[in-house]
């Protein structure tokens, strides 16, 4: 069964910086990120778009886009540095080991190839079965994720299944070589809300049934309440807080959480006003001097606009990157 | 069962534009004003021979029934009489296509076995030099004259180092493959230009698809990558390329007969042209519409068997 | 209710992107064009001789001999001077050739793309049989019928040349006529003709202008292929073509005869496509 069971963490982020050369300079959209995964935990990352979470994602695997590049920091994963290795053995990790899934299926899959071919193809590559005993697999796969009458629908195109079904083949491939990590970048958001409960729930089931790590990057704060343990939020490349997601989410330690959790809607509180956070977010090619939410944060002090603050540990799983991070607790108090 | 009706559907199509075709041909003598026997007849126009001329083709009668008349005779497999030869032209055109549709065939080889991997190359390296390079060499190829080429392939190549042969058709399938390699390179290269420019922009749409990322987030190793994922999808729009240029490569077929005096049916044309044979010319603009018409069915059911997401006409 | 009576003749589609002086590929296709043309046009000053007298006393000189600059053909023309000059025939006829399917094509594309249902199907029935046979085929009978010479060049591409206008222009209209501005035309009631020529026609004849370039590029090589054949240009009126079938014979020993006016057509070709390219990057909205 499940459970963090080791101390060790799976993976391991350390100060991580992407930096994109641009026209108008070099902007790091990831600014020195640290996070760590314990095994069979699910793991949320959230954030407004722009604020660097998908690219954290997309650089443990390194599937960063062509312009973006490491400059420093490591990812580590079972003992090795994922920055630092060579394609070829990254492949062997990718799918295998770690697996991803993506927020568009429609053009997240290969339109001309089958489903079902899509599906076996890790295993063919990574178990190295035959074409039969993968297809096998596929089938299995498919009947587990959800979908109807797999034996038929393996040889359907991607084109024929519905948004929700293509997320659950989704869901399947990356299953399909029992990694032990699987990254999640904002799979539920082009769903429609029904669809979405379903995906997450069936995501949460799996994984707690296989002990699979899961790294769920989203803007959504409920979808990372209904799936996620631990959460850290993300805000102009660098996470401002981090702890389980009944600290974070019912008393938060910085102003943008609260913020964020002010401007989404309720269920347990209907009738309650949004309050959508004040300004945009930071343009990352000059980010405001001192704490970098000061200019949009209704507590910002003196030494916030001049000083920025590090991301501190409180105890063993709190950590915030806020110096006045009492006023939140009081605003909490206001509130109940 | 969908796709099969979108074939049906395509032919039918055609069959207006095969009608056009006759029309067109048939047409093409009547475009000047004044007799029609003057014009074919050029330079040997008489008064007798155009009247012999006006009688034997009964060029005096109404248009519709002219036309209708040359409908009567082609579905009847006549083609008329060659005026030059003295001989049925469809006799004339069924010796001399075999060598045609080779000459088609193997520059279309050719002219793939070398669009795709330079396109391939240009795609995976985008804005570096081989890139540039293979945007740059195929607008030489653009402007050349395929004769041109074709007559310094054959000086060079053929000639001076004697490595093929110069003219003809060769006999048995290793003598046209040694005797129909120059010709068909000289095809190609003026085919190329356009098949490598669009091969690498449809190449370089795929290759940025997130369904690359999700591949390569599965581990899929480089030579599995490029072909299952990105050649499967960056070829269906060059079929479609291919098919658009087809008109192209089959006029290019044309000039390059002439210069490697080749037994197929744009030598034949060309010799017509100069003999004032108008039936023959006629007939091979038919048989030539005809083929384009033809090979258009076959990219467009190419395309359907290529593509899943293609449905009833959209 | 304010009248539309001033509404902006055009919405530019196109980007301001960059100042057209500093696109690499534009600027390279345009001097190597201006180069071309400049050495043609100014043929009288570039060379003493004449390209069309003959001087059998020096027949087949080679590069340099007797004061040729490239040497002379078989009847003693000095090759320079008849490459010189057959540039300025080639690029006249190849620009000219080009203009009437433009515009004809641009007018029948806009009516077929505007009027949509029976103009639309008829033009495009048409543009499907046209399109039918080989560009050159088509070319190469109509000159049959029409008889060798410029003239007949002119009618023949233009017979057969204006479909990809039309059907660019087709193309750009149906989708254009959708947009904003031209409802509010329609609804200030602007007649069709100056809807279709003052408003839309602006915005999307970028699109056939970058494909004129390619245009030229193929009609310079049809030109060139017909005179090779003896159905083009007629002598004594120097042309590239004319002077590739003149030397064929001749390759192995003067070989210059025939693959320098072949190479002039190459780099003629590069010029304009370089042109056409680099015009098309600039007008393409939203590329960086």
């Amino acid at each position: 069964m499940s459970g963090p069971a080791s101390g060790r963490a799976q993976l391991e982020v350390s100060d991580l910086r992407v930096q994109i050369a641009g026209r108008h300079g070099v902007v790091h959209p990831v600014d020195g990120v640290s996070l760590e995964i314990a095994p069979g935990e699910a793991t949320g990352l959230v954030g407004e778009s722009g604020s660097g979470k998908s690219m954290t994602l997309r650089s443990i695997l390194g599937l960063l886009p062509p312009e973006a590049t490491v400059t420093s920091g490591k990812v580590v994963f079972d003992d090795t540095d994922l920055t630092r290795l060579p394609r070829s053995r990254l492949n062997k990790v990718r799918g295998a080991k770690i697996a991803m899934i993506f927020q568009e299926p429609m053009s997240a899959l290969n339109p001309v190839m089958r489903v079902g071919n899509q599906i076996a193809e890790g295993p063919l590559i990574h178990l190295g079965m035959s074409r039969a005993q993968a297809a096998r697999r596929a089938i299995e796969l498919m009947q587990r994720v959800g979908i109807p009458d797999p034996e038929r629908r393996f040889r359907a195109f991607p084109h024929e299944f519905s948004g929700g079904m293509r997320q659950r083949v989704m869901i399947a491939m990356a299953l399909s070589c029992d990694p032990e990590l699987i990254l999640c970048d904002e799979p539920t958001t082009a769903l429609d809300v029904t669809i979405q409960d379903q995906i997450l729930r069936l995501l949460a089931r799996l994984c707690r049934e296989s002990g699979t790590s899961l790294m769920f990057v989203t803007h959504d704060l409920p979808v990372v309440a209904q799936v996620c343990h631990q959460v850290a939020v993300m805000y102009a490349g660098r996470i401002v807080e981090r702890g389980t997601v009944s600290q974070v989410f019912s008393r938060p330690l910085h102003p943008y959480t609260l913020g964020l959790l002010r401007s989404a809607p309720d269920v347990d509180r209907p009738g309650q006003s949004l309050v959508p956070i004040g300004g945009s977010p930071p343009s990352l090619a000059s980010p405001p001097a001192g704490c970098r939410f000061h200019p949009r944060c209704k507590f910002a002090e003196e030494d916030c606009k001049v000083s920025d603050p590090p991301l501190r540990l409180l105890d063993a799983s709190r950590a915030t990157a806020c110096l006045h991070y009492e006023r939140c607790l009081d605003e909490i108090g206001a509130d109940t | 069962m969908g796709r099969m009706s979108f074939v049906f559907r395509r032919l039918a199509l055609l069959v207006p534009t095969a009608v056009g075709v006759t029309i067109i041909t048939f047409f093409m003598v009547h475009l000047i004003p004044g007799n029609p026997a003057v014009t074919i007849l050029g330079e040997h126009a008489t008064p007798a021979t155009v009247a012999a001329l006006d009688r034997q083709w009964g060029l005096s009668q109404p248009l519709a029934e002219q036309y209708w008349r040359f409908i009567d005779r082609l579905v009847h497999g006549n083609l008329g009489q060659s005026l030059y030869y003295g001989v049925a032209v469809s006799g004339l055109i069924t010796s001399r296509l075999p060598t045609t549709l080779w000459l088609l065939c193997y520059s279309a080889v050719i002219a793939v076995l070398i669009s795709v991997p330079v396109a391939t190359l240009a795609a995976s390296r985008k804005d570096a030099v081989r890139d540039h390079v293979a945007r740059v060499v195929p607008m030489l190829g653009l402007g050349m004259p395929a004769f041109w080429f074709g007559l310094l392939l054959q000086t060079w190549l053929g000639t001076k180092l004697r490595l093929f042969p110069v003219t003809g058709y060769g006999l048995g399938f290793t003598g046209h493959l040694q005797s129909m390699f120059l010709p068909s390179l000289t095809v190609a290269v003026a085919l190329c230009p356009v098949l490598i420019r669009s091969l690498r922009a449809s190449m370089l749409g795929v290759l940025g698809a997130e369904f690359v990322t999700t591949a390569q987030a599965k581990g899929v190793p480089a030579p599995r990558l490029l072909v299952r994922h990105v050649l499967r999808n960056a070829v269906i729009p060059a079929v479609t390329v291919l098919g658009i240029n087809v008109g192209y490569l089959i006029g290019g077929t044309l000039i390059v007969e002439q210069v490697f005096s080749l037994p197929g049916i744009g030598s034949l044309m060309i010799g017509a042209i100069f003999e004032r044979d108008f039936p023959v010319i006629q007939s091979v603009a038919l048989v030539y519409g005809v083929l384009v018409v033809l090979v258009n069915l076959l990219t467009d059911v190419a395309y359907v068997a290529l593509d899943p997401r293609v449905r009833f006409d959209a | 209710m304010s009248t539309l009576s001033v509404a902006p003749a055009a919405t530019p589609v196109r980007s301001r992107r960059g100042r057209w002086y500093r696109q690499p590929t534009l600027m390279a296709g345009l001097a190597l064009l201006a180069v071309i043309a400049g050495m043609c046009f100014a043929a009288p000053l570039l060379t003493s001789f004449n390209p069309d007298t003959q001087n059998l006393q020096e027949p087949l000189a080679s590069i340099g001999q007797y004061g040729h600059l490239l040497g002379t053909d078989q009847e003693g023309r000095d090759t320079w001077a008849r490459l010189l000059f057959g540039g300025q025939v080639d690029l006249r006829v190849a620009l000219l050739a080009v203009i009437f399917p433009f515009i004809i094509g641009t007018i029948l594309g806009s009516l077929a793309g505007y009027f949509g249902s029976w103009v639309d199907a008829v033009i495009m029935r048409v543009i499907d049989i046209v399109v039918a046979f080989p560009f050159f085929v088509l070319v190469i009978a109509l000159v049959f019928v029409l008889g060798s010479g410029e003239k007949s060049i002119y009618i023949a591409i233009t017979a057969v040349g204006w479909v990809s206008y039309a059907r660019i222009t087709r193309g750009e209209i149906t989708v254009a006529k959708r947009q904003e501005y031209v409802l509010a035309a329609q609804s200030g009631g602007l007649s069709s003709p100056r809807i279709i020529g003052r408003h839309l026609l602006p915005n999307v004849i970028t699109q056939s202008i970058v494909y004129a370039m390619s245009d030229i590029v193929q009609n310079i090589v049809a030109i060139v292929t017909l005179s090779y054949l003896g159905l083009g240009i007629q002598p004594p009126t120097p042309d590239w073509g004319t002077m590739i079938a003149n030397g064929q014979n001749f390759l192995t020993t003067q070989w210059q005869l025939t693959t320098i006016p072949g190479l002039a057509v190459v780099i003629t070709g590069l010029a304009l496509s370089l042109t056409g390219d680099g015009l098309a990057d600039l007008l393409r909205p939203g590329s960086s």
